[in-house]
């Protein structure tokens, strides 16, 4: 008697083997797109003289020069007057030491990141807030020309941000907003309500009516029925939306560079422009990236189950 | 008196919350959205420059139209900018269906894997585009070093090179955005019901004609749906290309919009540069609409 036919598996599931091949290739590619990131955190603890010899150093002694590059300015001395300094006191200032500099003060980075916080949770905040009401009344009420106006939201999207910047630069240098944390939000608002007024409608959309209209017979008032039920049944969908707001304001380049210069300058403008001697001083722009990157990769993590939706602006919902 | 403006508020009729829910939003679109496009339309029939202040606004007419339309330095741009786009997405979705299928065997760990795989879009590109640049440098780049350790072809330049240039930002594309054609494929796979297969399995068909007849069809919408939207983007693309090689060299990698840069924020030549973008604006409308269309017919198959 054959008894060894296997009946564990259903014949959709794929064989142990093909899977294996799957998995085989799935980490190859994986391997391959992960080097750029492990290239990014790894640089960071570089000195620089190791981040720039050929072959690259895949073994290297950890060094804290490129976070003290980040956070100081610094300037080079001659021998004599270095001898005449006393010692270094603390261990960033022995780091600058060796390269024979000393620190003039620190330097511009904490500030382009307080920036990038500001505007990225100011902008969020109001595209989330005029999103979730818009959504609100686009998927529940009749309002007239409906599709055309979500078709309008939508639209603002395809124009290409260059394109956009032109005209957008010159209102702004008329009304003094150019190079302003005020100016960048109002600016990062509008561009993400596409986005979360198209997202927010999905996840309302799928809310049952009939647990307002329910609310409406108990008495509840409309606005009331709006934020006792809807709000907290689409709670998550707000959260995904936000987080996807703060992520492109975050990450947002292209306005940012034409737009601001020093006071409002975010960090993705900013990150490109910080200079060693002799060019880019990359393990300083490796620790700036990796610090810039950390928020985006934990995000992603707990958005994983959202990630498509988000993207296509909730057009594929898994 | 409080209260009683709270009962009024909230006894508000549907209507009027309709129109106060979302009057905000469209009024803020008008005034940075469609009120610059139009102001950017009227520049672009004037000789408008930016950087002169106070200066008299003469219309020009379809000048900077013309201009545009004959010029061979924006041919030279399009070309550039439909090499990238054709490439970067005929690669993206190759590799990103063959992901999304080898994914979709759910091996243990493919959730993990598929999380690994997604991380690099989400980064910003420009960020991660300077870096590529460290990546791609002919001395000390990891780029570089891993092709000479297979092939050697000595010390070479990606960014530098006339003919590979063109190749570098289509490699950093499609690791940027590679992971995004495969979610999209992968939902597309997860849409397709068992019974399908079970039917198929029933009538012993292999699974090479289960894979053109049932996987095949039901994936094509949301991969030409992903194949419309890095369309768009990568139309638009400026980021990742401005930080990573500049338009550089000569103009070899100048796609359309590094070219608007250049145009309005560099030679300030602001007539132009609106009508160059109102030009790109109905292009990428245009294109999408027709796009669209064709999309839904096939659906309608």
């Amino acid at each position: 008697m054959s008894t060894n036919i296997d009946t564990s598996r259903s014949p959709l599931e794929a064989t142990a083997f093909s899977k294996r091949i799957a998995a085989f290739i799935v980490i190859i590619y994986a391997a391959i797109a992960i080097i750029p990131m492990l290239l990014i955190v790894t640089t960071a603890f570089k000195s620089t003289t190791d981040a720039i010899t050929y072959p690259p150093k895949i073994l290297f002694k950890p060094s804290l020069e490129g976070v003290v590059n980040l956070s100081t300015q610094r300037t080079r001395q001659s021998k004599e007057y270095l001898k005449s300094l006393p010692p270094p006191r603390t261990w960033y200032e022995k780091i600058v030491r060796k390269r024979q500099m000393v620190i003039a003060g620190p330097s511009r980075f904490f500030q382009r990141f307080v920036n990038s916080l500001v505007i990225g949770f100011g902008s969020t905040f109001f595209s989330v807030f005029l999103g979730t009401l818009a959504a609100y009344a686009f998927s529940r009420f009749k309002i007239p020309l409906k599709d055309d106006l979500l078709f309008f939201i939508l639209s603002t999207r395809m124009f290409p941000p260059i394109a956009a910047a032109v005209p957008i630069f010159l209102m702004y240098r008329k009304l003094g907003l150019n190079d302003t944390h005020l100016g960048m939000i109002v600016l990062y608002t509008v561009v993400n309500l596409s986005l979360s007024v198209w997202l927010l409608k999905g996840f309302i959309d799928e809310i049952p009516k009939e647990y307002e209209e329910a609310a409406l017979v108990d008495g509840y008032s409309r606005l009331s029925a709006f934020f006792k039920i809807i709000l907290p049944q689409a709670a998550t969908g707000i959260a995904a939306t936000a987080i996807f707001c703060l992520i492109f304001s975050w990450n947002e380049y292209a306005f940012a560079i034409l737009l601001t210069f020093r006071e409002a300058q975010t960090l993705p403008p900013f990150i490109p422009t910080i200079i060693g001697e002799g060019g880019l001083d990359w393990p300083a722009i490796a620790t700036a990236t990796s610090i810039f990157m950390l928020p985006v990769i934990v995000f992603t993590i707990i958005l994983r189950k959202h990630l498509l939706r988000g993207i296509t602006f909730g057009a594929v919902r898994k | 008196m409080l209260s009683k403006i709270n009962r009024k508020l909230l006894n508000m009729s549907d209507r009027s919350i309709a129109w106060l829910f979302t009057l905000p939003t469209i009024i803020l679109l008008i005034f940075i959205n469609i009120y610059p496009l139009i102001w950017s339309v009227y520049l672009s029939f004037t000789n408008f420059k930016a950087n002169r202040r106070g200066m008299e606004i003469k219309w020009v007419g379809t000048k900077w139209y013309e201009k545009i339309l004959m010029s061979e330095d924006v041919w030279a741009n399009m070309q550039v900018t439909a090499h990238f786009l054709f490439w970067t997405i005929f690669i993206q979705a190759i590799l990103g269906l063959s992901l999304a299928i080898f994914l979709n065997r759910k091996f243990k760990g493919h959730e993990l894997m598929t999380t690994v795989v997604v991380l690099p879009m989400m980064l910003s590109p420009a960020v991660v585009g300077v870096f590529w640049s460290y990546i791609y440098q002919p001395q000390a780049g990891i780029f570089n070093y891993i092709i000479n350790f297979f092939i050697d072809f000595g010390e070479f330049t990606m960014i530098g090179d006339f003919v590979l240039a063109p190749w570098s930002i289509v490699i950093v594309d499609t690791w940027i955005w590679t992971p995004f054609v495969m979610l999209m494929c992968l939902a597309g796979l997860k849409s397709i019901p068992d019974y399908l297969y079970e039917a198929a399995e029933v009538d012993r068909a292999s699974k090479w004609q289960q894979f053109i007849h049932i996987t095949l069809p039901s994936v094509m919408p949301f991969l030409m749906l992903a194949v419309l939207f890095r369309g768009i983007e990568n139309f638009k693309m400026f980021d990742m290309v401005n930080e990573l090689t500049g338009g550089g060299p000569g103009s070899v990698t100048e796609l359309a919009s590094i070219h608007l840069k250049r145009a309005a924020f560099e030679k300030w030549r602001t007539g132009y540069s609106s009508a160059f973008a109102v030009i790109l604006f109905v292009t990428v409308f245009g294109a999408g609409s027709i796009y669209v269309k064709f999309l839904n017919k096939l659906k309608e198959k």
